[in-house]
């Protein structure tokens, strides 16, 4: 097979000697800190970087005995559906190496698909754990917000995000998130709800009286060999005893614009810690100065190293981000999308009344060939549309193998209510 | 999404962006984001139809007393900065 270029520094970081994952390698994505060990983020402004402490997650995974064995790659600070818009190169589909693996957590599913980890973990600001585990046919969960410490995750869109497992079954990837879930004092939007959890127990595929709730908004633009094999995983669980029910959920048609409005308006401030002052590339680097005091005063020396050190889709969001803050235009987009939030929220809340968990394809087209979407990127924005919903609601979702279609993996993914991991868990588990 | 009534970007409206966020352009980049940025804006410009919707945000109180506890010591904080001089960072001039 050809080298899918899944990490971006190969080191292995030794865990404690026992603990439930003793003797497992995990791949950690290369945006969660790493005490000693190189942490980019996919960038340039941070090639070089290494962090002084470990993420919450990180001492987690050492104390249950894992063996970190790399950094994976992945799309430059998160923003990107595809992993080609990281500084070190794209990750190849194991599946289909003329693919990408989906993103931004590429090379996290990448990774595990191929068998050069056993686990991986993965962060999702709008579908970065759950597209590229639907890609390259592998299971990925999507917790709820604030039951993962976010402690040394560099923050994209921090409202939004959390750290999340990939595996290539729905126990381990469940296993894994037991290890990791939990509160953190360094985090202060965690919860305790994943204290003392056994979300591993509830993979018993048991889905016999389970009401599964199909929102049409989800799967009506999907592409229809996508949806051709969501539909034969649907009829699978209902042959398994679980009972479906259409339902309707308006708000989602907005879920990408508000996603996006929002997404990048916290990146154009969570972003502005880079100026090559405390870490990363600098002016001097960065203009080919002999000396700072020649990059001039500090507005120009920032946007020197500004412009040498992101990458075409960062500053693209960090722009937009910018515009949909400034005055003006305040009201008009970022309000409004906090509006959209709330709403598809509520939408979220009443479908789930009718329903235990809601299904839909994860993404809606198979994996893209490489390049092709990197053109446009509105058309990369708009795979996201199955996805982003569930990061604006809070919720948790996991997407899990639903087969394949011409040769490459579906994935089926599955919503469910605040701390409804259990019940996610299960639903997908049935269709192993 | 939208018909034909996007707004449209000009290069000044960019490099007025770019310079509030502190990242220098070249000519190139700034005509393709005029461009790119009409469409994607034309998307954002249907949150217009959102309904007005009620809402009772879940607010807990986090406050907490604060523990003094061992943070990075002077040398771990500077050691990634690319310049700096007695136990300083050091940055650019300021004007």
């Amino acid at each position: 097979m050809a080298e899918l270029n899944a990490y971006i520094t190969e080191q292995r970081i030794e865990g404690a000697d026992d603990g439930p994952l003793a003797g497992k390698t995990v791949a950690v994505k290369d945006n969660i800190s790493t005490e000693g060990v190189e942490t980019t983020c996919g960038s340039k402004m941070l090639d070089g970087y290494v962090p002084p402490y470990d993420a919450t997650v990180v001492e987690r995974l050492k104390e249950a005995g894992a063996t970190i064995n790399g950094k994976a790659n992945m799309d430059e600070f998160g923003m990107g559906t595809t992993t080609e818009t990281s500084h070190f190169g794209a990750t190849l589909n194991p599946a289909d190496t003329n693919r990408v693996p989906g993103g931004s957590s590429g090379g996290s599913a990448a990774a595990v698909a191929a068998g050069e980890a056993d686990l991986a973990l993965g962060s999702d600001t709008g579908g970065s754990v759950r597209a590229p585990a639907a890609f390259c046919g592998v299971v990925g969960i999507k917790p709820t917000y604030g039951l993962v410490s976010r402690y040394g995750l560099v923050a994209y869109a921090n409202s939004l995000e959390q750290i999340g497992p990939i595996a290539p079954t729905v126990e381990e990837a469940a296993g894994l998130l037991d290890v990791i879930a939990g509160s953190d004092d360094r985090d202060a939007t965690t919860v305790e709800e994943g204290d003392d959890s056994n979300y591993a127990a509830a993979a018993d595929g048991d889905v016999e009286g389970m009401t599964i709730g199909i929102p049409t908004e989800l799967v009506e633009g999907a592409d229809e060999r996508v949806v051709e094999t969501f539909r034969d995983a649907i009829d699978d669980l209902e042959a398994q005893g679980a009972e479906t029910v259409e339902v309707s959920m308006p708000s989602v048609e907005k879920a990408v614009a508000a996603y996006y409005v929002i997404a990048m308006s916290e990146a154009s401030s969570n972003l502005a810690r880079f100026d090559g002052t405390r870490y990363g590339l600098n002016a001097v680097e960065a203009g080919d100065y002999d000396d700072l005091s020649e990059a001039g005063n500090w507005n120009e020396a920032f946007a020197t190293a500004r412009e040498e050190g992101f990458g075409e889709e960062v500053k693209r969001r960090i722009l937009l981000g910018t515009f949909a803050l400034s005055a003006g235009y305040h009201d008009k987009y970022y309000a409004k999308a906090q509006d959209a939030r709330e709403w598809i929220k509520q939408d979220f809340d009443e479908s789930l009344q009718e329903a235990d968990v809601l299904a839909s394809p994860t993404m809606p087209v198979p994996p893209f060939e490489l390049g092709e979407g990197l053109e446009d990127p509105r058309t990369m924005y708009l795979a996201d549309a199955n996805t982003v919903p569930v990061n604006l609601a809070d919720l948790p979702a996991i997407s899990v193998p639903a087969g394949e279609s011409d040769g490459l993996p579906v994935g089926l993914q599955f919503v469910g209510p605040k701390y409804g991991e259990e019940t996610i868990v299960r639903a997908a588990s049935a269709l192993e | 999404m939208s018909d034909g009534d996007e707004p449209a970007v000009t290069g000044e409206e960019v490099r007025k962006v770019a310079d509030l966020a502190r990242v220098d352009l070249t000519d190139e980049e700034v005509e393709q984001f005029a461009e790119q940025f009409e469409d994607v804006l034309a998307d954002f410009e249907t949150l217009d139809e959102v309904p007005e919707v009620e809402s009772e945000p879940e607010l807990v109180n986090v406050m907490r007393a604060d523990e003094v506890e061992e943070g990075l010591s002077q040398a771990e904080a500077l050691e990634n900065a690319s310049e700096t001089e007695d136990g300083y960072f050091k940055g650019p001039r300021v004007s």
